[in-house]
């Protein structure tokens, strides 16, 4: 078995990345920009400001890695688009109330 | 090497037909996606069940398979195939394409069976120079190292096919910084440490997912931080200064006189670092003494009669 060390590494914290254009998500994402666009139409994701045309448009970081469960989600599992975006949200509510009976729970 | 059981992944038996394989696939898969389930070994999970389905959804390689699996007893330690297991199956070479799954993951058994050059998530990206694929993975933390910020060594293990045509485990650590302030379930980008590109197509990113180890007397909600704090009756009636634990180190708290049990405190900018930092809650908890001896029970009864006019259940209208 091969075993390399390699030097400390630090990244940045990819929510935390509020400004990501719609080219870097593309790029991000290894998707087109068609496949974006169809994941904004479907409300994955959405632009910070929906109302400006799609080269001005910024978005949080945290929708990469929204998309790349999304395509997991379509892949591994072959639902189509809609399927992936009401899986996305019944996921949040799933983690939501989880956290919530979490803070609930006494040991 | 260890024989997999493919019909024991998927639940079902040897006679079972493509449909029934491909309906066991599609009910596992959904309770196994990493993306989807809680249970701690989902990821294991999902990629012996994505193995599986590899080879028993081709009518061949299951064929083959079946045939392997009539000479191996169950129990028996050690396998090896023998060298012309897979003769007159038209597989041989192992350079199969599957779009389920991504062979890198599957098992020795599955590689020394059917060759380890079964590309998953092809397709879209045969282009020359194709950017290298995203890994993920997780990463588990105290909540001390979200505050004070913190290292961690990880070892990732990826099969690559070695100079010998066979596939070899190859594993890299690497020493992470977990920067300060970081919330649960966020993820850290290392920007070329996925897999790597083909041709002069750059290397993919790879993303940790952070999991906070459970603590045993905090709770955390993003960047708050709860403590549940045990005081005495004394304490809760007459006010005190107490000596808390943070995770950022010990602090004095003053709980105010008649603090009943349940009363929530915040100690603002105390709980994970942040530009905006989270706060630190305290919920006080009155604790009884287990036995009184005979003086405090006398006392306590003293206390009773002076007291006698004060009735909690007021409220409630008895």
């Amino acid at each position: 078995m091969k075993n390399e060390i390699t030097r400390l590494l630090s990244g940045a914290i990819v929510e935390e990345d509020s400004h990501v254009s719609f080219n870097q998500l593309c790029h991000c994402c290894s998707l087109s920009e068609e496949q974006i666009i169809s994941m904004i139409e479907h409300g994955i994701i959405e632009p910070l400001e929906p109302l400006l045309t799609s080269s001005y448009w910024q978005f949080s970081g945290g929708c990469i890695i929204r998309i790349q469960t999304a395509v997991r989600l379509q892949h591994d599992l072959e639902i189509n688009l809609a399927g992936t975006a009401l899986a996305l949200e019944l996921l949040d509510e799933i983690r939501n109330l989880r956290q919530q009976v979490k803070s609930l729970q006494r040991d | 090497m260890e024989y997999k059981d493919y019909y024991k992944v998927m639940g079902i038996g040897k006679e079972a037909t493509q449909v029934e394989i491909k309906r066991a696939f599609r009910k596992l898969a959904r309770k196994y996606h990493p993306d989807v389930s809680k249970e701690k070994d989902a990821e294991d999970k999902f990629k012996e069940v994505g193995e599986a389905y590899e080879v028993l959804k081709d009518p061949k390689k299951r064929a083959a398979y079946d045939q392997l699996g009539a000479n191996w007893k169950s129990g028996q330690a050690g396998f090896e195939p023998p060298p012309d297991w897979d003769a007159g199956f038209e597989f041989h070479g192992g350079t199969q394409t599957g779009d389920q799954a991504n062979a890198a993951d599957f098992s020795d058994f599955f590689a020394s069976l059917f060759g380890q050059q079964t590309g998953g998530f092809q397709g879209s990206h045969q282009a020359r120079h194709t950017r290298g694929e995203d890994s993920h993975t997780k990463v588990f933390i105290d909540l001390e190292d979200a505050y004070h910020g913190a290292s961690r060594s990880l070892t990732l293990r990826t099969s690559v096919l070695g100079a010998d045509g066979r596939p070899e485990i190859k594993s890299r650590t690497l020493n992470i910084k977990i920067p300060k302030g970081i919330k649960e379930g966020q993820n850290i980008r290392l920007q070329g440490q996925g897999s790597p590109g083909t041709a002069e197509g750059k290397a993919g990113d790879l993303y940790l997912k952070i999991e906070f180890n459970p603590h045993s007397n905090y709770k955390v909600k993003g960047l708050d931080v709860s403590l549940e704090l045990p005081i005495t009756p004394w304490e809760a009636m007459l006010g005190a200064k107490v000596q808390i634990p943070t995770p950022a180190g010990k602090v004095d708290l003053t709980i105010p006189a008649a603090s009943s049990s349940g009363k929530r405190m915040r100690l603002k900018g105390r709980g994970i670092p942040a530009k905006i930092a989270g706060d630190f809650y305290i919920t006080l908890e009155i604790i009884l003494p287990d036995k009184l001896n005979e003086r405090e029970k006398s006392l306590y009864q003293a206390l009773q009669q002076e007291s006698g006019s004060f009735n909690p259940r007021v409220k409630l209208g008895v």
